[in-house]
């Protein structure tokens, strides 16, 4: 699942990682933007996702993913979700961010690769259907 | 008429043929060119050569006359930059309105020339900094403004009749230009010696910049109401700056970029021509905005193509009679979705041949962006750089010298020709959407999210090009640094949120709240009757209503906007 959380409006990084995540296989959400972090954290229990991607191109991640994860926290959903942020994310925010709680920080100029890779690694492969 | 004479075409052509053969061939088996095509980024094929047979059919009269005269192909004035050059206009704002005042100041000290107002998320959206959508993005990405006192201290000590202010606003715009008139008349500036602009382009909200507060045909009544109230109130007021450059950041090409704004432009033209005003009064204060990217032709070739476009629809399909209402101005900005992390440096290059090719398009006024964008807003030493870059093309290069330097030039012709010809494709099946109407057209095509998947399309190809490595991009997919480069980036003072926060509770806890509800309550009608809605804004901006408040008023009577989502 990915969103957009606060009123920043830059959607176009999140449009192509849905697209990108969708063309590798993978079963997107798209959430959409404007959102707050208690709505995100709802959607994510509802539709038991395995990843909770934010994009924040506002420079209020550090703020708004400590938010993410308290109410992700709250929902009692954390720790059965990999979370992921990309933006633009300075270099010095990329550990803090990680210390808060965010698995994966990608910040502008990251590849749609790179982030595939990061998803199929962090989340176990469904089982088999009939 | 064409430029060369049939026979000297036949020549040129039996001449090439044989250089082909005769040297082109062996030259290219020994030596094998490095791609099978070469193509613009908005994915034009260019050829090796060009000459006088692809500008064969140009009509010099028709086609590129002579600048600052219909098609103003060449230029939108006479004399261009050997009069006077382009206006230095780097966009600024973050935190308080205090803190914004402090850069506008430091920036004309600088060498600026003109101020341009960022607005932070929360005000672009019509939102009050004390929203629950609103924390944490309060002052970031510009200047937070909730009321009229924010927009007296933003311009403090700064004289509004002689420094031309643009303000990026667009369905807030009513609002935010409400609270500056009431400013100017408190400092007994006459609203006929502002200078200025107000964005003002509710549709490119909901494919480009997406802070839309309101739905498409609301927002375009308001961009409207403005037009109507400027024309007649504030004459030298630039009323609606068309912009293309948020649709490029949002992943466009140029070709997409020139057909959707100039759509818009359409679109606003034909509300204006609706609601009764005449063509020759208002269209004269209609301004664009494009962005500019690294493809330096295609840029220019776009610029080109615009002023030419733009100066056949307004008279043809408008029929203007005075040559001003044809001429398009537009500012540029150098694009920060072309800036790379890696190496930052290397984006003061990028920067310089984008606003390279913003000159020798033509452009009126320009910002180049912050090296540093890739990280953060930027930094004063960014900023410095960036008007020093505007400095070295102007006075260093002497490409400022003449008048449409390419002009001529049998690519750049050709190139010009191609842009028009795709971007008018796509005017054509926005006006079929609307059966003849762009004013229709643009609401069914914003409304069906047609705008905006074929942007998405664009955006998504163009970075599977970066990561096919296609497209290479400098330190991102080939030449990597091997170590990253150390990089100051602006120090955002998180105190600014707070220090907003208590100016908001100040203002409502010291204004008459009656008065407050009253001239709300005189929008709401006004908004229900259909009535221009800039004098009571105006009024309620005057009585210190907070921007959040009016903008609240106007979604209860117009409703919401809901992003489609479309990807």
């Amino acid at each position: 699942m990915i969103a957009k959380v606060g009123l920043d409006g830059h959607d176009r990084g999140l449009k192509i990682i849905a697209r990108g995540l969708r063309d590798a296989g993978m079963e997107v959400i798209y959430l959409g933007m404007r959102l707050t972090p208690d709505a995100v954290a709802a959607a994510a229990q509802e539709e038991d996702v395995d990843v909770v991607g934010i994009s924040i191109l506002s420079g209020a991640h550090m703020r708004l993913m400590s938010r993410v994860v308290k109410a992700l926290e709250d929902l009692g959903v954390k720790e059965r979700v990999l979370l992921v942020v990309g933006g633009t994310i300075p270099d010095a925010d990329v550990g803090p961010l990680q210390e808060t709680g965010v698995d994966g920080v990608f910040p502008v100029g990251t590849t749609i690769g790179d982030i595939v890779e990061f998803v199929r690694a962090g989340v176990p492969a469904p089982e088999p259907g009939p | 008429m064409g430029l060369f004479d049939k026979e000297g075409v036949r020549r040129i052509r039996g001449g090439r043929e044989e250089w082909e053969k005769t040297e082109l061939k062996p030259a290219v088996d020994r030596t094998p060119e490095t791609h099978e095509t070469f193509t613009t980024l908005s994915g034009i094929e260019v050829g090796g050569l060009y000459t006088p047979e692809d500008v064969e059919h140009l009509d010099y009269e028709a086609g590129l006359g002579f600048p600052g005269a219909p098609p103003f192909t060449r230029g939108a004035y006479p004399s261009m930059y050997r009069s006077r050059p382009w206006t230095r206009r780097q966009i600024a704002g973050f935190g308080t309105a205090r803190s914004t005042n402090q850069r506008f100041r430091f920036l004309l000290d600088h060498g600026q020339t003109g101020l341009s107002t960022d607005f932070d998320h929360p005000t672009l959206t019509g939102y009050d900094s004390d929203h629950e959508l609103a924390d944490g993005e309060v002052g970031r990405l510009g200047v937070a403004v909730d009321t009229i006192r924010d927009v007296d201290e933003l311009f403090e000590a700064i004289p509004l009749d002689r420094v031309g202010i643009s303000f990026t606003i667009n369905h807030p715009a009513i609002v935010l230009l409400g609270m500056f008139l009431g400013v100017a008349e408190s400092r007994n500036v006459p609203w006929s010696a502002l200078r200025g602009t107000v964005q003002n382009d509710s549709l490119k909200e909901f494919h480009g910049q997406k802070t839309f507060a309101l739905p498409p045909a609301p927002s375009l009544k308001l961009t409207t109401d403005i037009i109507e109230f400027c024309t007649e109130h504030v004459p030298n007021w630039y009323t609606v700056s068309i912009s293309g450059y948020h649709t490029r950041e949002a992943g466009a090409d140029a070709v997409q970029e020139l057909a959707f704004t100039l759509a818009q432009g359409m679109a606003y033209t034909e509300a204006a021509i609706e609601r009764g005003l005449d063509i020759d009064r208002f269209a004269p204060r209609l301004s664009y905005f494009f962005g500019c990217h690294n493809n330096l032709f295609e840029e220019v070739a776009k610029f080109r193509a615009a002023r030419r476009m733009w100066a056949r629809i307004v008279k043809t399909r408008y029929e203007a009679k005075r040559p001003e209402s044809m001429r398009m101005r537009f500012h540029t900005q150098t694009l920060g979705s072309t800036l790379v992390r890696e190496d930052p440096k290397n984006n003061i290059t990028r920067g310089a041949f984008q606003a390279l090719a913003a000159v020798l398009g033509g452009t009126q006024s320009l910002h180049v962006s912050g090296y540093d964008e890739a990280y953060d807003i930027p930094s004063e030493d960014a900023m410095k750089v960036s008007l020093a870059t505007q400095l070295v093309i102007a006075h260093e290069t002497g490409v400022a010298n003449t008048v449409d330097p390419l002009g001529g030039s049998y690519y750049v012709e050709s190139l010009t020709d191609a842009v028009e010809e795709r971007a008018q494709a796509y005017i054509d099946r926005i006006e079929e959407m609307g059966g003849g109407s762009m004013y229709r057209g643009m609401l069914s095509a914003v409304e069906s999210g047609y705008i905006e998947r074929e942007i998405a399309g664009t955006a998504f190809e163009y970075q599977q090009g970066i990561e096919r490595k296609e497209h290479v991009v400098v330190g991102l997919n080939e030449y990597r640094p091997e170590t990253a480069q150390p990089l100051e980036v602006f120090d955002f003072d998180t105190a600014e949120e707070g220090r907003q926060l208590e100016r908001l509770t100040e203002v409502r806890r010291s204004r008459s709240n009656a008065e407050v509800e009253k001239a709300l309550d005189d929008i709401r009608r006004g908004a229900e009757t259909d009535e221009n809605l800039f004098t009571p804004v105006m009024a309620a901006a005057g009585a210190c209503a907070t921007e959040g408040e009016v903008m609240g008023v106007l979604r209860e009577v117009y409703g919401e906007h809901t992003d489609p989502g479309v990807f």
